[in-house]
């Protein structure tokens, strides 16, 4: 049997004197936007270890916001030095793709989180606590809800700044996930941007058991899709008997570089392939939140804290697409007459439930949540249709759809009342006339998650559906078209509310929030209009950065 | 001996990792399970790189073995976090979000 003689082959190499390992090679420069980030991840753990509780806060936000701040810099030098297109190629031993597609997502998500840390950053929301500026976050977490430890450490001021650097992390494993040019890399960053985030979501200040449970629910499901993903990958190993994408893309397409007993045994072996890439769909499609694992959405947006809730809607959609568009464009091109019936079914599920189940909605966290279900069968739609076309409008709809997100959870950390944030939408009734700035900008993010035209949903949805079109999935926009028209139904009912009926008296008050969130809900409202009215730059910019290298 | 009958033990491990999940109620238990379906994967990974004579899947089980552990650290926390909390480890009682 020759692959054992292989691996005593490989044994006996081993025990030799080792003369030289060569040392891998790597190039630094162009991964340093996620080197910069899990760089100033590392340092911000060791300001929690070192420096005194008063200073932390300003050390850890001034770190993160320069940290954010250089690695988009960072994506922009890359871009201009051409890394997007003509010099793009395969990272890292064939690790990381360096291309445009990666870069575009990597700038998004940067920039995403850039805003984020503003949400998170916000201490004048939240009434002093004896004296002390309070975030959204636990004074200390470990503490149990309502114990003695709890009111301790919220008379002594404690805040966890540690928020700061689990942050970073989970902004460095998005960045290297969308990128990622192997299926060990891909897993890997999965869980590097996947844990940080349960414990984002255990963090809140107030509601705390609320918050508690969306993270054991989040934790349990999301290890359990992680566990798919990671058997669909030993599968699709087996079947190629490389993880290198390429290298499976090669096999899958029948003319592997050079076959060997085994790999002539499982190369025939549809089983693998077929199993493998499906349960590493679902692994995907879990963290996108498409129909049939979708499950987990309503209950972590609505527990988690909502400056958590902004950024984990936004980012995490953005690295789950992008890894999504890789491994179908790139990994599966040859299977695409397989998985293309599936996607088509998950793709109308999704923007049908998310839009049907949105409408019974009576919080408003969880109808962004819905909303935002809706939304993932919409980018759905532009996947599936497998041309340089929809990879351009996903990307454009990525970028539109975070900001719009992000703006509309800062403006729901805004009405308050006196249990903390007032989610219930019957207290949002007459917001408009007592804080019309709030409602209409409110306003605005609704109008653009419908896709109203001079809104950025409208050019996003214009692009994805087109290529839709185009790619031949005609009757997929039809089902697109309505549940658009089904999903602005309640987003309209929601302004209906805010200006058409009387404020009740006991209602909610809208806190005025310091410039972080101003900062933040302004970018949001700011990238919704200019994206709406003049979309052509960044589309144009999109298809510029629609070639994966391979 | 046949190394495809490590691949039938992996995937059983996986289902029986899989129903754990879906039918215990305890949360600790259930994390336990995800575990089984974790180690699962890890002995088709060495299986197959085995029988395609390459150490790819046995550098890949290493990987697993530290996200398995990186993955315990962060979910006992969290399931430690919600006992303090509430006494009880049980999934079904975490429903205060439910519909």
């Amino acid at each position: 049997m020759s692959t054992a003689v292989d691996v005593h082959n490989l044994w006996t190499m081993a025990a030799d004197p080792v003369e030289k390992i060569p040392a891998p090679h790597i190039e630094y420069a162009q991964l340093s936007p996620t080197l910069i980030v899990i760089g100033v991840a590392l340092v911000g753990v060791l300001v929690e270890a070192f420096l005194p509780r008063r200073s932390r806060y300003y050390v850890q936000l001034l770190l993160t916001v320069v940290a954010l701040a250089a690695g988009f810099a960072a994506v922009v030098g890359l871009a201009a030095g051409g890394f997007g297109g003509a010099k793009a190629h395969v990272a890292a031993m064939g690790a990381l793709a360096v291309d445009g597609p990666a870069l575009f997502l990597q700038g998004t998500i940067l920039l995403v989180g850039l805003v984020a840390v503003f949400t998170f950053a916000e201490r004048r929301l939240d009434p002093a606590a004896h004296g002390n500026r309070v975030d959204s976050f636990a004074a200390q977490a470990a503490s149990a809800p309502g114990s003695a430890g709890e009111q301790a450490a919220v008379k002594a001021g404690f805040t966890t700044t540690e928020v700061f650097p689990i942050l970073l992390f989970a902004i460095g494993g998005m960045l290297v996930f969308p990128a990622a040019n192997d299926l060990l890399t891909l897993f890997i960053a999965l869980e590097v941007f996947s844990l940080p985030l349960y414990v984002l979501c255990a963090l809140a200040r107030r509601q705390r058991l609320l918050s508690q449970e969306s993270a054991v629910k989040y934790f349990l499901l999301g290890a359990f899709s992680s566990a798919f993903l990671l058997f669909g990958i030993a599968l699709l190993y087996g079947y190629a008997g490389t993880v290198s994408y390429a290298g499976i893309a090669n096999v899958v397409e029948g003319r592997p570089g050079s076959v060997n007993g085994a790999l002539a045994g499982t190369m025939g072996n549809d089983v693998l392939l077929l199993i493998g890439g499906a349960m590493l769909l679902m692994g995907l499609l879990f963290k996108v939140g498409a129909v049939p694992f979708h499950m987990w959405t309503p209950d972590v947006y609505q527990g988690a804290p909502t400056p958590v809730t902004g950024f984990m809607a936004a980012a995490t959609k953005v690295a789950a697409f992008g890894a999504l568009l890789r491994l179908l464009y790139v990994v599966l091109p040859g299977l695409r007459w397989d998985w293309r019936p599936v996607m088509w079914g998950v793709a109308i599920v999704t923007m049908l439930v998310g839009a049907i189940v949105a409408i019974t909605q009576t919080d408003v966290k969880r109808l962004l949540a819905y909303s935002s279900i809706a939304h993932a069968g919409f980018i759905l739609a532009g996947v599936i249709a497998t041309t340089q076309d929809g990879i351009s409008s996903v990307l454009f709809y990525l970028l539109a759809y975070s900001f719009v997100t992000l703006g509309a959870f800062a403006v729901v950390t805004l009405v308050r009342d006196a249990g903390g944030e007032a989610t219930h939408l019957s207290k949002w009734a007459g917001l408009g006339r007592r804080s019309p700035l709030v409602a209409a900008v409110f306003a605005i993010f609704l109008l653009a998650f419908a896709g109203i035209p001079l809104t950025s949903g409208f050019a996003g949805k214009f692009a994805v559906f087109k290529a839709a079109a185009e790619g031949g999935a005609g009757p997929l926009v039809v089902v697109g078209v309505i549940s658009s028209a089904i999903a602005a139904f309640f987003y309209i009912r929601v302004i209906v509310l805010m200006f058409f009926s009387e404020p009740k008296p006991e209602g909610p008050s809208v806190a005025v929030p310091s410039p972080l969130t101003m900062t933040a809900i302004a970018l949001g409202v700011a990238v919704t209009l200019v994206l709406g009215v003049v979309p052509q730059y960044f589309l144009d910019l999109a298809g510029q950065a629609s070639t994966f290298v391979r | 001996m046949n190394p495809v009958n490590y691949l039938y033990l992996a995937a059983l491990l996986f289902s029986i990792g899989a129903a754990g999940v879906l039918i215990r109620r305890n949360a600790i238990v259930v994390f336990m399970c995800v575990e089984l379906m974790l180690n699962a994967c890890n002995l088709a990974f060495v299986t197959f790189s085995r029988m395609h004579g390459n150490l790819d899947g046995q550098i890949i089980a290493f990987f697993t073995m530290v996200v398995a552990a990186a993955e315990v650290v962060v979910g006992l926390a969290i399931i430690v976090m919600i006992f303090r909390s509430r006494h009880s480890a049980s999934v079904d009682d975490a429903s205060l979000m439910k519909l």
